[in-house]
């Protein structure tokens, strides 16, 4: 195994800059490559990059390795495998990380069998064991209701996926230095065997949830699609986004696309409001890390007040319109 | 064209069961099964059925099921056949228990290999239970076909498949020959009910039960001593937090209370 150096990265843009995750990649992997002793490098795949390179220095990288090929425009699995693969056989890193995102979630496995190695997807904390030098990897497992510590002892690289807003960004250093290097896609177009014929955005309005400072987000306790609005108004007010739960979604009162939790959006705002929903484990997967978690709901013995710092026991009818004109009045101050 | 379809579909403990419920015997690493709560078809996986079940509706053809598991698991095969399913395959052997992701993909691969024919394999995006995300990907690619995860629907066209993907920001249509895999999201909507009429069809069906020698599987391959991964522990974590409830005279009171704390507290 010794033949196994360097810890790398698989990087994502978004908006011709690092996408959060990128930068979140780096903060961990800057950690593990300076408890092993490793140089710490990072891929970036796709059309037209641009330059990039320097921002990932910056944040860590010792060395940036960009493929930029128009095969790699959108990604698909075969042609982001296929250049995966090659990339890790020459670097042959001892740890490869990659997002668990839309990309991560569909690259990491089908990469980890064509590698024939080891993978934990969904961590929320990596180290280094210091007796054995092996990854621990640390994930959510049944929902969020345990952690499992995992490592992969007998291949190599050990591969993980990371969960958004898990772990801390990288911080920037411009005196950091490092080296950017283009390397071929050497791609045959015959080899990808899926097309994408067109893109649907359902993206909602105004701030984006990701992003946004506030959230309030309804469950399944809010009862319809026109109950929502109320939850829009508050929001609005509070400068924040509104969320669902996946009852909330799967019931078609609001897009899929705002479902917050283990397999929807992952949020950390400085207030969560949780309104009419029971604060299930898969839920809660995608809002604990938020600063302060505040519910309404009905049930004192909902499992949402165990993660509440503040909370009203009643029907959300009767607290939602008058906390929106508070609000209003206290924001206007 | 009828299409020969395959499902695979796993047993896990009951994921909305209540949390209190759920307990880890620290010496096993295991987790104690539940009193009273029985264990369920992981829900993407009987959407899963569903995305065949609706091809099938459409195209004709077959929908095989196969659960690798312990006995039990039959009953997860039962469910799927009685949602309208034609075949059911059960693999169980004790080696191959503690599998993980990467030998259990082996295993159903083998199975689907043996089964041999196949359009479409459909599989969850991921088993609610450990949430892994990663068998399906791995069967297509020891298969060598194409795949495509975290579908909410699935139509054929001109003999290939189209899939809408789910990704952050809406979803993309994605063409893919066959034969292919793909993973089903909860996006899909509701899968269906099995009816009487069904269950007592699926009740008759008689499960085809595979071990390891009939999958050419030997010892070395199968459960830990296969496993890429190794599990180091298994807990719950520290849940601390205390609930300071606003209370008062009535809710619009609670209301302002709450609004004035959370200025108080520079949360707004
Ligand atoms: C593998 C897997 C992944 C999942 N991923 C996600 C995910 O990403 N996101 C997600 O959200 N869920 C997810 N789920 C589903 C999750 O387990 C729960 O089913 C879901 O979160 C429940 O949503 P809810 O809290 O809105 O509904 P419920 O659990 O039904 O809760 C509704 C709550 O509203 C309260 N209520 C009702 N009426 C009122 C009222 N008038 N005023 C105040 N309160 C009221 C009730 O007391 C109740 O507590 C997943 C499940 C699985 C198995
Ligand atoms: N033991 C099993 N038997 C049958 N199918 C399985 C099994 N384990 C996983 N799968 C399939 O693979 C999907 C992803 O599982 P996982 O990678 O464990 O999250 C599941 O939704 C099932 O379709």
């Amino acid at each position: 195994m010794s033949a196994y150096r360097s810890v790398m990265l698989f990087g994502e843009i978004a908006n011709s800059s690092l996408a959060s995750i990128t930068r979140e990649l780096l903060g961990a992997g800057r950690k593990l490559a300076n408890d092993l002793g490793e140089e710490l490098f990072i891929v970036f795949l796709g059309n037209g990059i641009g330059n990039i390179g320097s921002e990932a220095i910056a944040l860590g990288a010792d060395k940036v390795y960009v493929v930029d090929d128009p095969l790699l425009g959108d990604y698909r699995t075969d042609p982001y495998v296929t250049v995966m693969e090659k990339l890790t056989k020459e670097a042959v890193p001892q740890i490869l990380l990659l997002g668990q995102t839309a990309i991560g979630r569909d690259l990491a496995p089908r990469l980890a069998f064509r590698l024939g190695t080891g993978l934990s997807t969904d961590c929320v904390e990596l180290s280094i064991d210091p007796e054995s030098k092996l990854l621990m990897q640390v994930r959510p497992v049944y929902g969020g209701n345990a952690l499992a510590a995992m490592v992969c002892e007998k291949a190599r690289p050990q591969m993980a996926t990371i969960r958004p807003k898990a772990m801390a960004p990288a911080v920037k250093n411009d005196s950091h230095h490092g080296e950017v290097v283009s390397v071929p896609a050497g791609l045959d177009s015959s080899q990808i065997r899926t097309r994408i014929l067109r893109k649907v955005k359902q993206e909602a309005e105004g701030i984006k949830l990701e992003d946004a400072e506030v959230v309030v987000c309804g469950g399944r306790g809010i009862g319809s699609a026109e109950n929502f609005k109320s939850l829009e108004e508050l929001a609005r007010i509070l400068g924040g986004a509104v969320g669902a739960t996946r009852a909330a979604s799967d019931s078609g009162w609001v897009p899929a696309t705002i479902q917050i939790g283990l397999t929807g959006k992952i949020v950390t705002p400085n207030l969560y409001l949780a309104v009419g929903l029971s604060g299930s484990s898969q839920h809660m997967a995608g809002c604990s890390g938020s600063k302060t978690i505040v519910a309404i709901n009905k049930d004192p013995e909902a499992p949402i007040f165990k993660a509440a710092h503040f909370g009203i026991v009643g029907d959300y009818k009767q607290v939602v319109p008058t906390l929106t004109e508070k609000c209003r009045e206290l924001m206007a101050k | 064209m009828a299409l020969n379809m395959i499902v695979c579909v796993k047993q896990i403990p009951d994921p909305e069961a209540p949390p209190a419920t759920f307990k880890i015997d620290s010496n096993t690493n295991k987790v104690v099964p539940p009193q009273g709560i029985e264990p369920v078809i992981s829900p993407f996986d009987a959407q899963a059925v569903e995305a065949a079940l609706r091809l099938k509706d459409v195209h004709g053809g077959k929908v095989t099921v196969i659960s690798m598991g312990p006995a039990s698991a039959k009953d997860a095969v039962k469910h799927a056949l009685a949602m309208g399913g034609d075949e059911g395959v059960l693999l169980e052997d004790e080696a191959f228990g503690d599998s993980d992701s990467y030998v259990t993909a082996y295993i159903l691969a083998q199975a689907i290999k043996k089964i041999g024919e196949y359009d479409i394999i459909f599989c969850g995006r991921q088993a609610a239970d450990w949430d892994a995300g990663q068998v399906g990907l791995g069967i297509a690619e020891i298969l060598g076909i194409p795949s495509v995860t975290v579908a909410q629907k699935v139509e054929m066209m001109d003999g290939k498949v189209e899939v809408e993907r789910v990704v952050e920001n809406g979803y993309e249509v994605v063409e893919a020959g066959l034969p292919v895999l793909v993973t089903i999201t909860n996006e899909l909507g509701e899968p269906r009910y099995p009816t009487l009429k069904g269950i007592m069809a699926a009740a008759r069906k008689q499960l085809t039960l595979w071990q390891a020698n009939d999958l050419g599987m030997g010892p070395d391959q199968m459960g830990l001593k296969g496993n890429l991964t190794q599990l180091r522990r298994l807990f719950v974590p520290a849940r601390e937090g205390t609930c300071e409830v606003i209370e008062g005279e009535n809710l619009a009171e609670a209301a302002v209370k709450l609004a004035l704390r959370l200025r108080e507290t520079k949360v707004i």
